[in-house]
């Protein structure tokens, strides 16, 4: 793989980059990454990114949960050994149903939640003792990093990224 | 932007109500049936029927089923066995025929009730708005204050209807209004209902009514007045003044609410109890209003009236229309669950009737309360198309009218329900009422309030 370089563009200003991000896009540049110490509201919107799909994932992973709580409890409750509890009738699931409503609908939650929140951290490749990928630490603190790959032409993305504002422009190795 | 009523509209109202009003009368009439149809009618049932040969043994059985339901006949009749079969043969006819009287008043209390319940959840939504001050509805404040304009006749002809069942009809939905019944003398005393006398009398019950309406009215009459001399205003002290009178309102209307859910509802069966009543009942009346306040904005929206309102403020009254009917689930099954689960005989009376007798409106409310909403608006892009959203509340209405009906119908006419003329035609008549009071008021001011301090975050509103 040959050697490739990114041009870094540093802001200061959240609406200065939003501005940036646009200039950048109407002139077809391909931008690799953003970096941020906060959600800026509207810039997957102007970055062009792709909707996430966390929350049918969510959904999928509740009805799960509501498939295990339902199965768990007419096993235990109502085909291995339906005692009388305290005169609850434990002749069918429905007939019983109210009592164990409580406990679908958490384990409903606890699927949706957990597994969800998984999801996010494998898809984002988040874990303990993860190596953290951060070009600068000022972007976790005050600034914002605009990412783009140099493929030759350097000098006109410079002067495009210094035009809509960056107050420091580096071209470094592609670290990754 | 002016709004002006279309003939069209108008006339679709008064059509709506005079048919209504001849479905009412109709109900009237021919409810009034006599000892001898009625027992000519149940002989021939009983024949035909389930195939009992011996028509004073199914009586009997009837008739013990319905004591324990009902518990209000005094418990030392139905248990002599053989004793006087024709005694209890009347008693029998008596009853279904008390509960065929019943029926067209119950019909027209449920369908009264039902829109004065949007009109008082719109109002409570509204006071919500200023009190939180919201930034999203500044928009559709005057569509509220439309809606809540049938508050007053709606809650006015509700609290007559009640009194009137009492005084020239035959106690027909409120038992606990018969003198009889708290005469320890009489032969239909109920000693139950007789230590509740202090609060259940019809003077009480007339005067408390009186007071909830007033209180409700004079609220929306004033942050009315202050929103119309908003517009006019070069400060926003009437704006202020609205955000007082509504925090003050909010307090006001959780204690009355739920009060007039007692009284209003709950009487009906003067023998059960239960505290979270008055929460259950607001949570059907905020889903209903919500859905209402949805409806007259698309419409307004679809006749370009309301050009500022987009598909960001459709999107928030269906996140509420979709939150508020999980709400009113929630108080559902926790009333139903803690009845169900402890199964005390004066306090499950209440569903054992329901369920033997109404299954289908009891459980398919459930099906359109919650189980539709939920599929249909949990998608947020959903959300945002309007003939979804039209659907979904469409069907949430029709399941909270069930949800009254089932309220009021099984304490008043028992197993002699049936969705009919005299119920299809008493939401005719109010739905007609409730459109005429509703966009005759919206013609009243303009659609939209221009001085609001939040109306220019309200026309961006974007989500």
């Amino acid at each position: 793989m040959e050697t490739s370089k990114v041009i870094h563009a540093i802001y200061n200003d959240d609406d200065v980059l939003m501005a940036a991000v646009k200039s950048v896009k109407a002139k077809r540049h391909h931008i690799d990454e953003i970096y941020t110490p906060f959600p800026v509201h509207g810039l997957d919107k102007a970055m062009g990114l792709a909707p996430t799909r966390i929350a049918i994932a969510a959904f999928m992973y509740g009805c799960v949960g509501l498939v295990v709580a339902t199965l768990m409890m007419n096993f235990i409750m109502i085909e291995d050994w339906p005692q009388n509890i305290g005169g609850k009738p434990s002749f069918s699931y429905l007939e019983n149903m109210p009592a164990f409503v409580p406990i679908m609908f958490e384990l409903t939650v606890f699927f949706a939640a957990h597994l969800m929140v998984i999801t996010f951290y494998l898809r984002s490749r988040m874990w303990p003792f993860k190596k953290a990928e951060n070009p600068d630490p000022r972007t976790t603190d005050d600034h914002f990093l605009m990412e783009i790959a140099v493929h030759g032409n350097e000098k006109e993305l410079h002067d495009l990224l210094l035009e809509t504002g960056a107050v420091e422009i580096n071209v470094v190795d592609n670290t990754h | 932007m002016e709004y002006k009523i279309s003939n069209r509209l108008r006339l679709t109202a008064i059509i709506l109500m005079v048919v209504g009003l001849l479905g009412v009368g109709y109900g009237f009439i021919t409810s009034n049936k006599s000892f001898a149809e009625v027992e000519t009618m149940l002989a021939s049932e009983t024949h035909h029927g389930d195939g009992h040969s011996e028509a004073a043994g199914h009586v009997e059985e009837t008739h013990q089923v319905e004591t324990v339901r009902h518990g209000d006949h005094g418990s030392d009749a139905a248990h002599d066995e053989g004793h006087e079969v024709v005694d209890e043969h009347t008693k029998h006819v008596n009853h279904v025929m008390h509960a065929m009287h019943n029926r067209p008043w119950s019909a027209f209390y449920v369908a009264a009730f039902f829109f004065m319940m949007i009109a008082l959840g719109a109002l409570a939504f509204y006071a919500l708005q200023y009190v939180s001050q919201s930034g999203w509805s500044p928009l559709i404040l005057r569509v509220m204050e439309g809606i809540t304009a049938y508050l007053l006749p709606g809650a006015l002809i509700v609290l007559a209807i009640a009194v009137a069942s009492g005084t020239i009809g035959h106690f027909n939905i409120f038992v606990w209004m018969n003198p009889d019944m708290v005469d320890p003398s009489s032969a239909d005393f109920d000693k139950l209902v007789a230590g509740k006398k202090g609060w259940l009398n019809t003077w009480a019950f007339a005067i408390r009514g009186l007071i909830f309406i007033a209180g409700w009215s004079l609220y929306r009459h004033f942050s009315r007045k202050f929103s119309i001399a908003q517009d006019k205003a070069n400060d926003n002290k009437n704006f202020k003044k609205i955000f007082r009178i509504s925090a003050g309102f909010l307090v006001f209307f959780l204690y009355t609410e739920s009060m007039m859910s007692w009284d209003w509802i709950m009487s009906v069966d003067p023998h059960w109890f239960s505290t979270l009543f008055g929460w259950y009942v607001l949570a059907g009346m905020m889903v209903c209003g919500i859905t209402v306040i949805a409806f007259i904005t698309l419409y307004l929206k679809s006749k370009g009236l309301l050009p500022n309102v987009n598909d960001s403020h459709i999107h928030d009254l269906a996140k509420f229309m979709f939150a508020f009917s999980i709400f009113w689930t929630y108080l559902w099954f926790s009333q139903f669950m803690l009845i169900w689960y402890s199964n005390i005989p004066e306090e499950v009376t209440y569903f054992v009737t329901r369920i033997e007798d109404y299954k289908l409106p009891f459980f398919g409310m459930l099906a359109m309360n919650f189980i539709f909403p939920l599929l249909l608006l949990m998608n947020s892009d959903y959300k945002r198309v309007p003939w979804f959203v039209v659907m979904a509340g469409v069907v949430i209405l029709g399941g909270h009218y069930i949800d009254i009906f089932n309220m009021i119908m099984p304490a008043s006419v028992g197993d002699q329900w049936y969705i009919g003329i005299p119920e299809i035609a008493s939401l005719l008549f109010f739905a007609g009422l409730f459109i005429f009071i509703v966009f005759t008021a919206l013609t009243k001011a303009p659609l939209v309030q221009t001085r609001n301090p939040f109306i220019k975050e309200s026309e961006h509103f974007h989500y």
